[in-house]
C-alpha cells in the first residue's frame, strides 16, 4: 500500500476559537448512529454551527469569508472526550487537510494521524499571528511545513512542532500502519506464544 | 530493575519497533461495540483481510440500545440497523457476542469485567474512550478509534508510543458520603482535563487499597475526562476475588497459576514514576460540576466561580463560556440549583454498589414532583442482581424508571435525551455541551447518592444532609 508524503499543507485557514473544544462538539454523538463514515462533513461542530430550525448561528465556518479554508486553527487541548473517529473524519470530510492548535488530546491526535491529517501545535501567539493574518485577508495563503516544523504566511514564518513519530510517518508516507502491521505477524504470533491468555 | 506494572505490561506485550519509532503492541483482548465498529470491518473487506484472534475479539450493544422498548425491530431504524450490522459482523468473522437475547448484554466496560474477560496484566483495546475503565485491574486498556479497531482486528495489534506513568496517591480517610466518583472529579479539577496528556495515571494510596474493584473501576473509567489515555490500580487479594470463578476467569490448576502471574505484574517498590501526585483523601468533598468540562467541579459546599475573581485571562474566557451555557449565577452557591433530570447509570456509575447505596438511603423518599428520574443498569447482569435484591423495586417505589440495560442517557444516542435547555443531575462521564442528546441540555456530575439526593429535593443537594449520612455507617 503506497500512502501519500505529506510533507507540507498549503491552503487558507480559519480560526475556530476556545479551549478544550471536545468531540461532543466537533461531531454530536446523533449523528453517529452510521455504519459508514459518508456524509459526516455535513455535521462538523453542527450544534454550535446551526439553529434548531436549521438557520446558521454565527460561527467561523459559516463565514463565507473562510469557505474553503483547508487548515483549521484552535486552542488548547484540541480534540479531547471521545475516541470517536467520526470527529477527525467529519473534520476531513468537510474538506480540512490539517490542524494547527496550542495542543491536542491524546486520542485524537493519534486518530488523525492515521488518517493522515497532520496536527502541528504552535505557541498561542503564533496561532494569533496567523489567525491576524487570515483575518486580514482570508484569501492568504498558509503553508503547514510538516518536514521543517514550520507555519509560513504572507512574510512570516512561525515554529510549529510535531511529534516525531507521526512527523515521520506522515512525512515517509506511513501514516497507515496496517501495511507495517500486518508484515509483523510472524512475530505477533511469537509474542502471542508467550502469553498463557491468549491461547486459543 | 524495579519496573512499573505499566512497563511490565508494556514489555511483555510489545512485539517490534515500527519505523516510525512506534511499538507494534500487541493487544490481548479487543472490546467492540455497534457504533465505532461497522466501518472497521468494512475497511477489512475493502483491503481483504480477516480477523486474526476472533477468539480474543468479545462484541457487545450499549450505545444504541433502547432501555425502554425490549422488541425489534426497533423504532429508531438507524439503530435497528446497527444493531443487525454488529450482528453480520460477529457471524461472519466469528466473534463472541453478547447480544440482548444471552442475558450478558450490557455497557461494553461493565460486561468485559463482569464476565472475567477483563484480567491483570493484560492488553485491552476498545473504539471507546472509557475503556480505562478496565484497567481497575492492572491492565492496560487503550480507547481508539475506528481505523484502529481495524488494525486490531486484522492485526491483534497497533502502533503506539510509549506513554509516562504518574503515581497518583490519595492516602488517608474519606469522609462519610464522599465516593469514588468525588475522588475523580477531584483529581480531574486538582490536575487538569489536560493534564494528563502523554500520562497513564496509577492510582495507589490507602484509600485504593480499601476500594473494592466496582469503586477502582469509577475511577479508571474518567481518567481520560483528565486526560490520561490509560489509567490503572496494582492488582491485589481484591482483584482476585473478584475474577475467581467468573465464566472467562482460569478455572483450577490454571487459576493458581494466574493469580501468581496476575501478582507479579504489581509494580515494584521503589520504581521509577515520571511524577508522583499526593492528594489527602480528608481533602475530598462530595464534587459537582458546574460548567461544561469535567474538570470545572467543586464542592458541594463551595459557590459557583466568578469569572471576574479569576486570575488568568484563560480562566476568566472558560467561566464565562460555561455560565453563559450553564445558564448558572457567577458567585451563587451550587447547592439549590433547580433540576429537571435525574441520571443513574453509564459505566462510570452504572453497577450494583452504585444502585445498592442508592436504595440504602432512598427508601421511604420519594423524587420530587416535577423531576424525570430515571435508573438504567449498566448490564443485563447488574439488572438481575439489582432485581434479585428488591433494588429495582425500593428506587421505583422512590419515583425512579427501571429501565433496561445499556449507555442511555450518558450520550443519548438512544431514546433517552434531555429536551431544550433541561438541566440533569447525572452519575455518568461527560458535562460536554449537548452531551446529553439536547443542544442545549445541562448536565451537573456527581456521585449516585448526590443525584439521588438531587432527585428528591429537585435541586442540587448535599447528599449528607438530605439523607443524613453521618448517622450510618461509612460506605468505604
Amino acid at each position: 500500500m503506497s500512502l501519500e508524503k505529506i510533507t507540507q499543507v498549503t491552503g487558507r485557514a480559519v480560526n475556530v476559537p476556545g479551549n478544550d473544544i471536545d468531540t461532543d462538539r466537533i461531531i454530536p454523538a446523533r449523528f453517529m448512529k452510521c455504519v459508514t463514515f459518508d456524509g459526516l462533513g455535513e455535521y462538523l461542530f453542527f450544534d454550535v454551527r446551526k439553529n434548531a430550525d436549521g438557520t446558521d448561528k454565527p460561527h467561523p465556518l459559516n463565514d463565507p469569508r473562510f469557505k474553503g479554508a483547508t487548515i483549521l486553527l484552535s486552542g488548547a487541548n484540541f480534540g479531547c472526550g471521545s475516541s470517536r473517529e467520526h470527529a477527525p473524519q467529519a473534520i476531513q470530510k468537510y474538506g480540512f487537510r490539517a490542524i494547527v492548535a496550542e495542543n491536542f488530546a491524546e486520542i485524537f491526535f493519534g486518530n488523525c494521524t492515521t488518517l493522515g491529517i497532520p496536527c502541528a501545535t504552535a505557541s498561542r501567539e503564533d496561532i494569533a499571528k496567523i489567525s491576524a493574518a487570515v483575518e486580514a485577508n482570508p484569501k492568504l495563503d498558509v503553508v503547514l511545513d510538516v518536514a521543517k516544523q514550520e507555519i509560513r504566511f504572507g512574510n512570516q514564518t512561525v515554529k510549529a512542532s510535531i511529534r516525531d513519530t507521526a512527523r515521520d510517518a506522515l512525512v515517509n508516507g506511513r501514516w497507515d500502519a496496517i501495511g507495517e502491521l500486518l508484515e509483523g505477524k510472524p512475530a505477533v504470533l511469537q509474542t502471542a506464544a508467550k502469553l498463557p491468555y491468549l491461547a486459543a | 530493575m524495579a519496573k512499573s506494572l505499566f512497563e511490565k505490561v508494556w514489555d511483555a506485550h510489545a512485539v517490534r519497533k515500527l519505523a516510525n519509532g512506534q511499538t507494534q503492541l500487541l493487544i490481548g483482548t479487543h472490546l467492540i461495540h455497534e457504533v465505532t465498529s461497522p466501518q472497521a470491518f468494512g475497511m477489512l473487506r475493502d483491503l481483504g483481510l480477516k480477523v486474526l484472534m476472533p477468539h480474543r475479539t468479545f462484541a457487545t450493544v450499549d450505545h444504541i440500545v433502547p432501555t425502554d422498548q425490549l422488541v425489534e425491530p426497533f423504532a429508531d431504524p438507524l439503530a435497528d440497523a446497527m444493531i443487525k450490522e454488529l450482528r453480520k459482523n460477529c457471524q461472519e468473522f466469528g466473534i463472541t457476542f453478547f447480544d440482548r437475547s444471552t442475558g450478558k448484554q450490557g455497557i461494553v466496560h461493565i460486561v468485559g469485567p463482569e464476565q472475567g474477560i477483563t484480567q491483570p496484566g493484560t492488553t485491552i483495546a476498545c473504539g471507546d474512550s472509557h475503556t480505562s475503565t478496565h484497567g481497575a485491574f492492572g491492565a492496560i486498556a487503550f480507547g481508539i478509534g475506528t481505523t484502529q479497531i481495524r488494525d486490531v482486528l486484522a492485526t491483534q495489534t497497533m502502533a503506539l508510543g510509549k506513554l509516562k506513568v504518574r503515581r497518583i496517591n490519595v492516602d488517608g480517610k474519606l469522609r462519610p458520603g464522599v465516593y469514588a466518583k468525588d475522588v475523580i472529579l477531584h483529581i480531574i479539577r486538582t490536575l487538569g482535563v489536560n493534564g494528563g496528556t502523554g500520562y497513564a495515571y496509577e492510582y495507589a494510596g490507602s484509600v485504593f487499597d480499601r476500594f473494592s474493584m466496582e469503586e477502582r473501576m469509577t475511577v479508571c473509567n474518567m481518567s481520560i475526562e483528565g486526560g490520561a489515555r490509560v489509567g490503572y490500580v496494582n492488582p491485589d487479594e481484591t482483584t482476585f476475588k473478584y475474577l475467581e470463578g467468573r465464566p472467562y476467569s482460569p478455572k483450577g490448576q490454571a487459576w493458581t497459576q494466574a493469580v501468581a502471574s496476575w501478582r507479579s505484574f504489581a509494580s515494584d517498590p521503589g520504581c521509577h514514576y515520571d511524577d508522583v501526585v499526593n492528594i489527602r483523601a480528608e481533602d475530598i468533598a462530595p464534587t459537582v460540576t458546574w460548567g461544561i468540562n469535567p474538570g470545572q467541579g467543586i464542592s458541594i459546599e463551595e459557590k459557583i466561580p466568578d469569572p471576574s475573581a479569576a486570575q488568568a485571562v484563560d480562566e476568566k474566557a472558560s467561566i464565562e463560556e460555561a455560565l453563559a451555557y450553564m445558564k448558572l449565577k457567577p458567585g451563587a452557591p451550587i447547592k439549590g440549583t433547580k433540576i429537571d433530570v435525574a441520571f443513574l447509570g453509564s459505566c462510570t456509575n452504572g453497577r450494583l454498589s452504585d444502585f445498592q447505596e442508592v436504595a440504602k438511603y432512598i427508601k421511604g423518599k420519594k423524587v420530587a414532583p416535577g423531576v424525570k428520574a430515571i435508573a438504567v443498569p449498566g448490564s443485563q447482569g447488574v439488572a438481575v442482581l439489582c432485581e434479585s435484591l428488591g433494588i429495582d423495586k425500593v428506587l421505583r417505589e422512590a419515583g425512579f424508571e427501571w429501565r433496561a440495560a445499556g449507555c442511555s442517557m450518558c450520550l443519548a444516542m438512544n431514546p433517552d435525551k434531555l429536551v431544550g435547555d433541561q438541566l440533569c443531575a447525572s452519575s455518568s462521564n461527560r458535562n460536554f455541551k449537548g452531551r446529553q442528546g439536547s443542544p442545549t441540555g445541562r448536565t451537573l456530575l456527581m456521585s449516585p447518592l448526590m443525584v439521588a439526593a438531587a432527585a428528591v429535593t429537585g435541586q442540587v443537594s448535599d447528599a449528607r444532609e438530605v439523607f443524613h449520612v453521618r448517622d450510618l455507617p461509612a460506605a468505604v
